[in-house]
């Protein structure tokens, strides 16, 4: 849609073709480009999977929106002539008040539904006087901008302070002095309610003090719903991601299939004090006495096993190949594990680049993936590595699905069993594409936000 | 009767809209340069080859140029520059 609204501007009439499903997202997107009235053409969902005469179908076939024959509606929108509303677009201004109409505090929950600014679990809500307790939670004003966010690269930037991040860190629950956690992942302006159709999520992870500061759960349990530190924290970065995003309203400002549950609540700290190695966030270049914030953009799919058992290689390689290459995964290892991992002689960097080494597949089975010819071929195509080389190989030639940059291995767990997690998620801010790289270590300093 | 409280909006800011006007159309597409975009997502170079070969049997006066951009989500100026030269109207898909 980006590409039409541009070439539009640049005086080159353009229908973009899109599938049914994605009407109101076409709607919505053009009117908020001021260009309400682009003339758009849709096929039925899905056009994936599909042969060239299903398609050729498609092209003779009705557009299921305008239900006129497809290429009439194309043809139409190319020559038909401007109407007044074409020529003058949309201008307006979109306003978000400070204070709602005062109301029962029934009837304000009920708003609060039914403009979808929960996530449709109990909320608190946000008066003023919480608001205030909770901004006591920084030394930061509540006008000072923070940062912008988008549901997709293509839609509109919305920006938020300080004051918007305390409002739904008090609808999600959250203490006070959780808010300078809260602000640093806010401050990614990467949004925990990506609108993708891959029903993406984030997982944070926090390092440093503050963990025992805020007493966050890196024991039994890490990273389910038994400490409020992690639970509220990780619900006011989704809160605040779909509030201060335009939304996350699906059809619109939401595209993802089959929905994540992560989209909750995701964060969890890491045992620095249990773990055989350094912390993670001092691998990355911080001082321990720092407290930092990890996202990692995934949650596609979890691996998980025991470990390190006598098989363990054939374990992992197995965890590993059936880990989508388009997002690698982040080793999630019960300080149990870690320590038998280290008994054998492995220190996390070792380890990782075992897993790059040995984590192959079929070429044909590397391709054979809708994420991978969508966002990887091009890579492949213009000669960047090593996507080239493994467009190169032959169909049956086994070819590396990962680099050592894409994995990350992280500790936490109350060790009442050495388990493991292989869990979909990318560093933001960390290296390979579409990492967001922000430079640095990716990860967020929680110290500026205190 | 309940009582009433204030409570804050937990929205972020919408940047202003600017209105922007379609491009003028042409009367008629005999004769013109029309860019198929291919926008890469997967199985869009088979729909775009069969819009190539639609125009080329039932409007075979329109010169039709296929074009991809460097990759999918991301702008690619050199691409719309192109187009915008040597271009007169485009289709682009298919978007999902």
């Amino acid at each position: 849609m980006g590409f039409a609204l541009e070439l539009e501007k640049a005086g080159i009439p353009t229908i973009p073709v899109s599938t049914h499903a994605f009407a109101r997202l076409a709607r919505a997107t053009t009117l908020a480009a001021g260009m309400p009235t682009v003339r758009n053409a849709f096929v039925p969902q899905p056009v994936v999977g599909l042969s060239p005469g299903e398609l050729r179908a498609y092209i003779e076939g009705i557009d299921p929106v305008a239900k006129k024959p497809f290429m009439e509606v194309v043809l139409d929108g190319l020559t038909g002539p401007l109407t007044d509303e074409d020529y003058k677009g949309a201008t307006f201004e979109r306003t978000t008040p400070r204070f709602l109409e005062p109301d029962t505090e029934d009837n304000l929950r009920q708003l609060f539904i039914e403009q979808g600014w929960t996530d449709y679990l109990p909320i608190i809500l946000p008066t003023e006087q919480r608001v205030e307790a909770m901004l006591k939670g920084t030394s930061h004003a509540g006008d000072k901008f923070v940062n912008r966010m988008s549901p997709t690269s293509f839609r509109e930037k919305w920006d938020f302070d300080v004051e918007k991040v305390a409002i739904n860190a008090v609808m999600a629950g959250a203490r006070p002095e959780y808010l300078p956690v809260i602000l640093a992942l806010c401050s990614s302006g990467f949004s925990a309610r990506s609108s993708s159709t891959t029903s993406w999520a984030t997982i944070s992870m926090i390092n440093g003090p503050i963990r025992s500061e805020i007493g966050m759960n890196s024991g039994i349990g890490a990273l389910g719903p038994y400490n409020h530190a992690n639970a509220t924290i990780g619900r006011a970065y989704c809160l605040l991601s779909m509030n201060a995003q335009g939304g996350s309203e699906p059809g619109n400002t939401y595209m993802g299939s089959v929905g994540n549950n992560w989209n909750y609540t995701a964060c969890f700290a890491e045992n620095e004090e249990q773990s055989p190695w350094a912390p993670f966030h001092v691998d990355k270049g911080h001082k321990a006495e720092e407290s930092t914030a990890a996202i990692f953009f995934g949650g596609w799919y979890t691996q998980a096993g025991f470990g390190p058992r006598e098989s363990w290689q054939e374990k992992f390689i197995r965890c590993l190949t059936a880990a989508d290459h388009f997002s690698p995964p982040f080793i999630l290892m019960d300080p149990l594990v870690a320590r038998d991992f280290q008994k054998l002689g492995f220190t996390k960097r070792s380890l990782i680049e075992w897993c790059a080494e040995n984590a192959k597949m079929k070429a044909k089975y590397y391709w054979d993936d809708q994420w991978t010819t969508t966002l990887v071929k091009p890579h492949a195509v213009a000669g960047v590595e090593p996507f080239a080389s493994r467009l190169a190989a032959a169909p049956d030639d086994l070819i590396s699905i990962f680099q050592p940059d894409d994995i990350e291995i992280v500790v936490t767990g109350g060790e009442t069993q050495g388990a493991f997690k292989m869990i979909s998620g990318r560093l933001v801010g960390g290296r390979g594409p579409r990492a967001a790289g922000q430079g640095g270590s990716g990860l967020i300093s929680i110290d500026e936000w205190r | 009767m309940a009582e009433k409280i204030t409570v804050m909006d937990p929205r972020g800011y919408p940047p202003k809209v600017e209105g922007k006007r379609l491009a003028s159309r042409p009367e008629s597409l005999e004769g013109k340069v029309l860019y198929l975009i291919d926008c890469l997502f997967d199985n869009a170079d088979v729909f775009m080859e069969q819009l190539r070969l639609w125009f080329a049997e039932n409007m075979p006066s329109v010169e039709t140029r296929t074009i991809k951009p460097r990759e999918s989500w991301v702008d690619d100026p050199e691409m719309r520059a192109k187009v915008v030269e040597h271009g007169d109207v485009a289709i682009i898909g298919v978007g999902l």
